[in-house]
């Protein structure tokens, strides 16, 4: 009971499938194995923790969904689609959203310019309707800018919609790449590590968006998280990564209590103090 | 007054609130308002006015701003507003871009002139050559169309093998092809028996052009060698198209995404922006204008040739972008109007005067490029963000600098590896 429990075995396939499914990926960079044969779900409308010590590969993992890395071996399926090796602007426009670890902003660019950037899949228009700004054209410009209005107020950005993004609080600059992977209109939002720089008042009401973003976007959601508070009251299922490998998945109860996740963040003998 | 400075320190701090687009709107169109009144005032000058000037006033017209130089300066706007696509809105540098100087060019050879009569092949159409002569002759209008359509497609075929560089290995593919492309025309007298350029001998002179190419006489009639103020009058129609189509362009879909990859190439490819494909669309339609500049000046200098092309039009290029603020279509515009007018008249008449003067016979024009170089290297130290930059960048280089030691942490943090 204490070691990895077979995948997807506790969740009934019928009530919904696998928003993300990878199978036995593998990432190596030169000799150096960064992930080892690691099977990874999300059920539909789920949201799933990606937890493990500094270097464990959970970056790198997520660089293999986004399409950032090739897996050098191994399958990812988006809601039964396989987007193993594709090119990230596609996998992002079959709807898998992301934020980075750090910000990553279109700094010269309004909030609500960086929204609609990501948009870009769902627009159509060309250069020709561009320059003749045909109707269609202006009317497509018009609803992405409601769009993302209507996005920006929903992540809590209200007033400086026309502000350069790089002149945003912090706080407002982590909302707003929230928002920005929104307009994809995404299946599964991958959040990395979505909390650092927050206090523990603004990571306990993160909780509750991460909540509010799954139940009204209808998007899984997948999270890197460091902040052990945050992980054990936002996630469904819990997924630990070691040196590349997955260690352990369940719910955050399991997870709390298995041994090798304790090894694993503190060391064998578990007395080289605090687990932060 | 106690009062008032709680309240100023309440009030939320807005600091330099980015134009909306109506604000963008009205500056644009003030812009170009202002230009359209002097580029008809000028041509309405030298038609109407400059006549019955003292002869004072037009001997120092004539050797100050002759209406040649000020249409040869259009080319150079032409090509400039065209490589501002690239390189200021995409943010990708370009160091061969009198490559489709020298297509569009040679674009105009071919398809406006006796050449290709050598191949017994003859085809008029609405031209204002004579009907017996060999040759291509096609409109200048429609040649415009074809040159800029062969120069996007040119610019995608080099693109695709390029484009997947990072900047600086970029740069140094497009320099080679910067010189390989006028060096194909420079030695395509022979290209497997067919003669592809004339080689150094050049293709002169072209077909006539016409104001309108169908319409009554009054338009459609071939314009003189000497008729300069109709051609700078079309010229400026050519810049108003491609000032219309930057901004129109900027303000749309692939706008943003160009400026989305400008900013940040990873996260634009996160967030569905299609790298190449939009950086083959700034290659394209940078290089559209490109073409029509190279007809332009084909007409201008009634020929085209070879060796004309060479790499320092590509720097001249790049450097009235810079100076004029990249990304800023009308600051591109100055700045090719007043780098143009240095190296064509200003620094010649300069040199003249100050060896009649001094009796000396210091050759200025050769000291160009010295002065190009001062300028360039002045700018970087104190105006980065060139004379007239687009909004969003003066924000950026007004703010306090961060340290050097800074800069290397932010890029270790930036790195997702």
């Amino acid at each position: 009971m204490s070691t990895a429990q077979p995948a997807a075995a506790g969740v009934a396939p019928g009530a919904g499938g696998l928003a993300l499914d990878s199978e036995l990926i593998t990432v190596r960079f030169g000799g150096l194995v960064a992930v080892r044969d690691v099977d990874f779900t999300i059920p539909e409308g789920s949201i799933v923790s990606l937890i493990g010590p500094n270097g464990a590969g959970k970056t790198t993992f997520f660089n293999v969904l986004t399409g950032l890395y090739k897996p050098t071996t191994g399958r990812v399926f988006l809601q039964g689609e396989e987007i193993t090796a594709l090119p990230p602007h596609i996998i992002a426009a079959k709807g898998m959203g992301r934020t980075f670890q750090n910000i990553r902003l279109f700094g010269l660019m309004t909030a609500e310019e960086n929204v609609m950037v990501a948009m870009h899949p769902h627009l159509r228009s060309g250069v020709f309707g561009t320059v003749i700004k045909s109707r269609r054209q202006r009317r497509e410009e018009r609803e992405g800018r409601e769009t993302a209005r209507e996005l920006l107020h929903f992540v809590g950005i209200r007033g400086v919609e026309g502000e350069y993004a790089r002149n945003l609080s912090y706080g407002d600059q982590r909302r707003l790449e929230v928002a920005r992977a929104l307009a994809l209109r995404p299946k599964v939002l991958l959040l990395d590590e979505p909390t650092a720089g927050m206090n523990p008042q603004e990571s306990a009401r993160f909780v509750d968006f991460v909540h509010r973003v799954r139940d009204e976007r209808g998007v899984s959601i997948l999270l890197i998280e460091h902040d052990m508070a945050v992980v054990m009251k936002v996630s469904e299922r819990v997924t630990v990564l070691d040196r590349g490998e997955k260690i352990a998945e369940g719910s955050p109860a399991e997870i709390k209590a298995d041994e090798r996740v304790i090894e694993a963040y503190l060391g064998k003998t578990g007395t080289e103090g605090s687990a932060r | 007054m106690a009062s008032t400075t709680i309240d100023a320190a309440a009030t939320p701090p807005t600091p330099t609130a980015p134009p909306s687009h109506e604000v963008v709107d009205r500056t644009n169109r003030r812009w170009a308002l202002g230009f359209a009144i002097a580029a008809l005032g000028l041509w309405a000058f030298y038609k109407f006015a400059l006549e019955s000037m003292p002869g004072g006033v037009q001997d120092a017209f004539q050797t100050w701003l002759p209406l040649t130089a000020v249409n040869e300066a259009i080319v150079w706007v032409i090509c400039a507003i065209g490589l501002n696509i690239v390189v200021g809105y995409a943010g990708l540098l370009d160091l061969g871009f009198v490559a489709f100087w020298a297509i569009g060019g040679y674009c105009a050879g071919w398809f406006m002139s006796f050449f290709l009569g050598q191949y017994d092949i003859t085809f008029h159409f609405l031209s204002a050559a004579p009907p017996t002569q060999s040759g291509i002759h096609i409109n200048w209008w429609i040649v415009l169309a074809i040159a800029g359509a062969v120069c996007a497609f040119f610019g995608i075929l080099i693109g695709a093998p390029t484009l997947r560089l990072k900047s600086d290995y970029l740069a140094i593919v497009t320099l080679g092809f910067g010189e390989i492309i006028p060096q194909v025309f420079v030695n395509g007298e022979d290209i497997a028996g067919f003669n592809l350029s004339n080689g150094t001998k050049g293709i002169t002179p072209l077909d006539p052009i016409t104001a309108l190419p169908v319409g009554p006489e009054a338009v459609s009639r071939p314009l003189g060698p000497f008729d300069l103020e109709t051609k700078y009058l079309l010229f400026a129609l050519i810049v108003a198209f491609c000032v219309f189509v930057s901004l129109r362009i900027r303000e749309g879909r692939l706008g943003r995404a160009w400026l989305a990859i400008r900013e940040d190439e990873l996260a634009a490819s996160m967030m569905g922006v299609p790298l190449m494909r939009s950086k083959l669309a700034a290659y394209a339609v940078g290089a559209f204008m490109g073409g029509l500049g190279g007809v332009v000046f084909a007409i201008h200098v009634n020929g085209v040739f070879a060796d004309r092309f060479n790499f320092s039009i590509s720097i001249i290029l790049l450097a009235m972008v810079v100076l004029g603020g990249m990304g800023n279509v009308w600051g591109v515009m100055i700045g090719a109007l007043g780098l143009a007018w240095i190296n064509s008249t200003f620094l010649p008449k300069l040199g003249e005067t100050v060896n009649d003067a001094l009796d000396t016979e210091i050759n200025f024009p050769s000291y160009n490029f010295l002065i190009f170089g001062s300028i360039l290297v002045l700018m970087m130290l104190f105006r980065r963000e060139g004379l007239f930059p687009e909004t969003r960048t003066r924000e950026l280089v007004q703010e306090p600098e961060r340290t050097e030691l800074e800069d290397m942490h932010a890029d270790l943090e930036g790195d997702v590896r």
